[in-house]
């Protein structure tokens, strides 16, 4: 027991809270299959999660690199939102090309990356009202762009939609004897990619712990001679870009343009980054635990839907208070620590 | 004493100056804008209507939100995002009080003054709740607000189980409407009188003193005696009462309640005030007041917008570029450069001065 406590001492806070996140993922799942049964027993229903997920996963890795440089962006819901509106505009009524809708959204994502970096690093006003302002902005721009939802009738976009990529070695067999291949979407795929990607560079490059080094102390860091500034404006900047990427693989999900899509993405994304161990003061977290942190959030709304609080209202309800159990925890924890 | 004055005139100006170039704007676009008519309402009162009456009944439950706003924003250096949210749980609340359980009762179940007083008790509750996270767990306030932000729609419509009541009684119209025989809306008066209560608790207690002292320098307050994390849990529990104020008079209005649009984005107007008004939106000192003229004048950039067409769902689109405009000017960064910009146009005159 001692010898665990000296190891948990001498742990740094990022690792601490990564295996918090993990076993709290492992005990939701596990607990899942035993109140559900045979559904999530099967590979495929973690990939039909993962599906849904991935433009939250995407987002959620934003807005983890501007929580560990210390900031935050609310926006991302909103950009997610006009790049929805905005590429199902461009398909249906420009007739389109997927490559062009594509750089649309990483556009619109640069735009609002930008600025709201430029404002939040060199002109230093706070992060969350520059980020509220960006998130209306968005959202009163959706409407303005286009009122009503309607879907998308593009066919080279629905072949690339409906596109499967199989796993192997995970199907199961059905009813009737037949073998069933898993498979994921598109997006699945990039936001795993972008996992991988951005867990490396958080741990390995030098604009990577230059995010972590702002977000612990940016006046030590200033002085170790990092451009605290030009970090900063880069984190809000990879957030914009991966909140435009969020958007196309939301769109690429839905497949219609509405202005009430991702309506509270960014509280899920913040909600997944802070169940993921990315503390809200800066300087900790970790990608991989934002995974955990989406999965574990898709997880627990799959049991309280499944167990019949199907309301709309019970969602929102569970993520506030998941959110609010896990602020709490981190801060207890952290508190704990320091005395030790 | 002068110099107190000074400073006093000096962050009023601010929405002045904003609510003369609003007027001008109006007088040039369209000057019918200002016309008020004498009429009489469905129930043969008389009654004042005309865009600046809008104003000045729509922009009285902002002006109350902005007291509590202005004194968090103060205290804490955060704002609560979640005021929208919790005036639909204090509305739902004076609704399940008044209702009961049936959706269209021929008669209220209760006096309002009780569903009011049960309504404070609930908002005061939720502001507690955000104002431990800030407080006791030193989460920043718009991060501990965020939780409310999405759960209150959701928290309102469980209250009264999905259903829509309406209180059928005429008499409820009065606190969102209007007082028979005067024919200026009763909200402009609760403001008042939310004002006038502010200003005697600024003057006759030290809550004024202490949160600005909180706001500019915890470690130094603390040093002298004050208890930081009172003053900033009080500050959120004065904002749950001003939020109960608002859910009555939006909830009077109609009648009902519509969870997912009643008070939608008051949040957004009620922040833009508070730095409408001259307020650093990082905390320190501040200016009621100004605050209070800050909401009117947002409300007359609203009525403005809609006036032009602007939809009700776009409108968020412009006043977040008002925002933006807003922080950038007061940014100590763009401040510094403007006075040295100032400094390098002026020179000859100030050098003039001195050989004077």
């Amino acid at each position: 027991m001692t010898k665990i406590k000296t190891r948990m001492k001498s742990m740094s806070d990022t690792n601490l809270l990564l295996i918090i996140t993990i076993l709290v993922f492992i005990i939701m799942y596990g607990s899942a299959m035993g109140i559900l049964g045979e559904g999530f027993l099967k590979p495929q229903t973690f990939f039909n999660i993962l599906d849904a997920q991935a433009a939250l996963l995407i987002a959620s890795i934003g807005m983890s690199v501007v929580m560990i440089t210390g900031g935050i962006d609310i926006s991302v819901g909103g950009v997610t939102g006009l790049v929805t509106m905005c590429c199902a505009v461009y398909l249906d009524f420009g007739g389109g090309n997927i490559l062009v809708s594509f750089l649309i959204a990483v556009g619109i994502g640069l735009c609002f990356g930008l600025v709201q970096g430029y404002l939040v690093a060199y002109l230093e006003i706070q992060p969350f009202i520059v980020t509220l302002a960006g998130m209306f902005f968005a959202r009163g721009l959706t409407t303005i762009v286009h009122t009503n939802p309607f879907n998308v009738a593009n066919k080279e976009f629905i072949a690339l939609k409906d596109t499967r990529i199989i796993i192997p070695g995970l199907g199961t067999v059905n009813r009737l004897g037949n073998y069933i291949d898993a498979y994921v979407e598109i997006g699945a795929v990039v936001a795993v990619i972008l996992v991988i990607v951005f867990f490396i560079a958080l741990r390995w490059t030098k604009l990577g712990r230059a995010f972590y080094a702002v977000g612990g102390n940016p006046s030590s860091a200033l002085m170790l001679g990092i451009n605290v500034k030009r970090t900063r404006f880069f984190s809000h900047l990879i957030c914009g870009v991966l909140a435009g990427v969020a958007g196309y693989v939301y769109f690429l999900h839905v497949g219609s343009g509405s202005p009430s899509h991702a309506t509270g993405l960014e509280m899920n994304a913040i909600a997944s980054s802070i169940i993921g161990g990315t503390m809200l003061t800066g300087g900790v977290g970790n990608v991989v635990g934002t995974f955990f942190g989406v999965m574990s959030l898709a997880t627990i709304q799959n049991i309280v839907s499944s167990i019949g609080l199907d309301q709309a209202w019970w969602t929102g309800i569970t993520i506030a208070a998941m959110l609010c159990l896990f602020l709490v925890i981190q801060s207890v924890v952290m508190a704990w620590k320091r005395k030790k | 004493m002068k110099l107190r004055k000074m400073t006093f005139n000096k962050q009023l100006l601010i929405p002045l100056i904003a609510l003369l170039a609003l007027a001008i704007f109006n007088l040039l676009a369209d000057p019918s804008f200002y016309k008020i008519t004498l009429g009489y309402n469905s129930a043969g009162n008389p009654v004042l209507s005309g865009y600046l009456i809008t104003i000045l009944d729509y922009g009285s439950e902002l002006a109350i939100l902005a007291i509590g706003m202005t004194l968090v924003t103060a205290a804490t250096g955060g704002q609560d995002i979640s005021v929208g949210a919790a005036i639909a749980i204090a509305g739902s609340v004076i609704l399940r009080v008044l209702c009961g359980t049936e959706t269209s009762p021929a008669h209220m179940k209760a006096p309002v003054i009780v569903a009011f007083l049960i309504a404070v008790v609930v908002a005061m509750l939720f502001g507690a709740f955000n104002g431990t996270l800030v407080s006791v767990f030193n989460i920043p306030p718009m991060v501990a607000t965020l939780i409310l932000y999405t759960a209150g729609r959701s928290i309102a419509a469980w209250i009264n189980n999905n259903q829509l009541p309406i209180v059928n009684e005429k008499s409820f119209h009065v606190y969102g409407g209007f007082i028979p025989g005067i024919p200026i809306p009763t909200p402009f008066f609760i403001a008042v009188i939310c004002a006038g209560l502010t200003a005697l608790m600024l003057k006759f207690t030290t809550l004024g003193l202490y949160t600005q002292a909180v706001g500019i320098n915890e470690k130094s307050s603390r040093l002298n005696g004050i208890n930081p994390t009172f003053i900033k849990f009080l500050t959120f529990v004065i904002l749950g009462v001003c939020v109960a104020v608002a859910a009555l008079i939006k909830v009077s209005r109609l009648s009902t309640i519509n969870y997912s649009v009643i008070a939608k984005d008051i949040e957004m107007d009620a922040i833009l005030a508070v730095a409408l008004g001259g307020n650093a939106l990082s905390g320190g000192k501040f200016n009621m007041p100004a605050s209070i003229l800050g909401a009117y004048v947002i409300q007359f950039l609203t009525t403005t917008l809609y006036k032009c067409n602007v939809s009700s769902a776009a409108l968020s689109a412009y006043k977040a570029v008002v925002v933006i405009v807003l922080v950038v000017l007061s940014a100590p960064t763009v401040k510094d450069k403007l006075s040295k910009f100032w400094n390098k146009v002026k020179p000859a005159t100030s050098k003039e001065k001195e050989a004077a």
